[in-house]
């Protein structure tokens, strides 16, 4: 573990008081603070319709917030969406080149990065096909490079593989993980599997009904490298328990 | 295993060619019994046989049958072919436009749809003041029949595009110009190309039609028909010449359907 040093400054991620109410008068987020550390990875459970998604929308611009403040680097930010959301008119290849290409880099160097984050992904061989081509899994993986490309600090998932069958999310799980301690990215990241939290997370939030605020924090202290069989462990389901109950709260 | 099957070749030629030879029959049958006198009936309903030896042959003849018909054929496939390549280019820039500003489509939208409804023939007399009776008016036809589906269809895909796409390019920060060329332009494609085909088959219609009113300037296959409806003993000829606009018609709208089919079949999900 690298040393913490001053907390301001290693800060991927700080909201602070954030508040958000729609036009219509609904109050999605209340006073809500939450901060990621780089290096750490963060997962916020909660019940569906709390606004994990709104607050991921927030994060990255994508929304305003009405008070508070938002304190992230939007210039070296991954957003990971539930859908794959490649463009179905390009290759592969070329949706992984896409943020880079948008971003501006030159056709040499992006095609260089594209190339190291299909291999990142294990893509590697189904450069020029076309998505229609791909099963679930690998458009996930395949957006999951395109965010890599750029190699940005912050990675925003919002629950990118709640599509795919549990065998497939395990499998992605344990990629995302070894990517996460590979490429140094801090990670916020919403899902609504528990056990999918634990086992990503050094920190799991659990989120209450809207209007959306933090109510429980749990540590997860499993070391890293996580083998995939640590899921089966007793003090592994001893957490999940935990989690559970305080989501029970939540819901209420 | 799948249970759907694509029908066989056999039977995707077979059944268009048995309905072919089911009204083929009905026609010979109606004209036969329709007709006590045999030159009345030809100069009315000729027999399909009819149409072909009396209208279409001789094939290489510089007055009657193919030939004729052929060189009244070139002018309206000119015109066709420039109506539509205006309707399509001026069509996409509208629909770009009505697409980038919500005024723009308030504004224009509309007459888009007065365009289509407007009986054009009802209008003639004041196209011929305003564009002449040569080319200009007939291209001037031809395209008011032709945008409309290049208008809508265009639109309807720029307006489609994936919400979660557009929040993709605006996470990437990127200018109003990159968004269109990118995404919408892309997205849209698939019904663009839709526009495409149905104006192709829409530009023929105006192009026969502005020969039937604009007789000036260089006579299309719309004046032969119309000069051959004139006279009863040119029924056959006149019928060759409909056949043939039409077949004109049903070839725009494969080729059209083939090269926009092209364009889209790697990556589009309805093959």
């Amino acid at each position: 573990m690298p040393p913490i040093a001053d907390e301001m400054s290693d800060s991927a991620l700080r909201m602070t008081n954030i508040s958000l109410t729609f036009a219509d008068g609904t109050q999605a987020l209340d006073n809500l603070n939450l901060n990621v550390q780089s290096g750490e990875f963060v997962t916020i459970v909660g019940p569906s319709g709390c606004g994990k998604s709104t607050l991921l929308r927030l994060a990255s611009g994508l929304l305003a917030q009405t008070q508070g403040l938002c304190d992230v680097d939007r210039t070296s930010l991954g957003y990971v969406f539930q859908d794959p959301t490649l463009l179905p008119w390009r290759t592969v290849r070329r949706n992984v080149e896409l943020n880079a290409e948008l971003a501006g880099m030159d056709k040499p160097s992006r095609l260089k990065a594209a190339n190291a984050a299909i291999e990142l992904v294990n893509l590697t061989g189904n450069e020029d096909k076309y998505p229609k081509q791909l099963s679930g899994g690998m458009k996930m993986r395949c957006s999951l490079a395109r965010s890599l490309v750029l190699q940005p600090n912050l990675f925003l998932f919002d629950e990118p593989f709640a599509a795919l069958d549990e065998i497939t999310r395990e499998h992605l799980n344990d990629e995302l993980l070894h990517l996460f301690q590979n490429q140094n990215f801090a990670s916020l990241f919403i899902t609504h599997s528990i056990q999918e939290a634990v086992f990503l997370s050094t920190r799991v939030l659990v989120m209450s009904a809207r209007p959306g605020r933090i109510i429980a924090e749990h540590a997860i202290d499993f070391p890293y490298p996580r083998h995939p069989d640590i899921r089966y462990q007793s003090d592994f389901a001893e957490i999940c328990g935990k989690i559970s109950a305080d989501l029970k709260v939540a819901h209420s | 295993m799948s249970r759907i099957r694509r029908p066989s070749l056999r039977v995707n030629t077979l059944l268009p060619m048995a309905t072919f030879a089911c009204f083929i029959a009905v026609w010979y049958l109606y004209a036969t019994f329709n007709y006590d006198n045999p030159v009345q009936r030809r100069n009315a309903l000729p027999y399909p046989h009819e149409i072909i030896t009396d209208g279409f042959m001789p094939v290489t003849d510089k007055v009657n049958g193919l030939r004729p018909i052929l060189g009244y054929m070139w002018p309206t496939v000119k015109v066709t072919i420039l109506g539509l390549s205006i309707a399509i280019t001026l069509g996409i820039a509208l629909a770009v436009l009505m697409n980038l500003s919500r005024s723009v489509e308030r504004a224009l939208f509309p007459y888009a749809v007065v365009l289509q409804t407007v009986p054009i023939l009802a209008i003639t007399p004041l196209l011929t003041q305003l564009f002449g009776e040569e080319l200009g008016v007939r291209l001037v036809v031809t395209v008011l029949i032709a945008i409309f589906p290049v208008i809508t269809n265009t639109l309807f895909g720029l307006q489609s595009t994936d919400q979660m796409h557009h929040d993709l390019f605006t996470l990437s920060h990127v200018s109003r110009r990159t968004r269109l060329w990118r995404l919408e332009l892309p997205s849209a494609l698939p019904s663009l190309m839709t526009g495409i085909r149905i104006a192709s088959g829409s530009a023929v219609i105006g192009s026969v039609v502005a020969d039937f009113f604009f007789v000036k300037g260089e006579k299309g296959i719309g004046y032969y028909i119309r000069t051959r409806q004139q006279k009863s003993i040119e029924r056959p000829e006149m019928f060759a010449g409909t056949i043939t606009a039409s077949i004109f018609g049903v070839l725009m709208f494969l080729l059209v359907g083939w090269v926009t089919t092209r364009a889209i079949r790697d990556w589009h999900d309805k093959d």
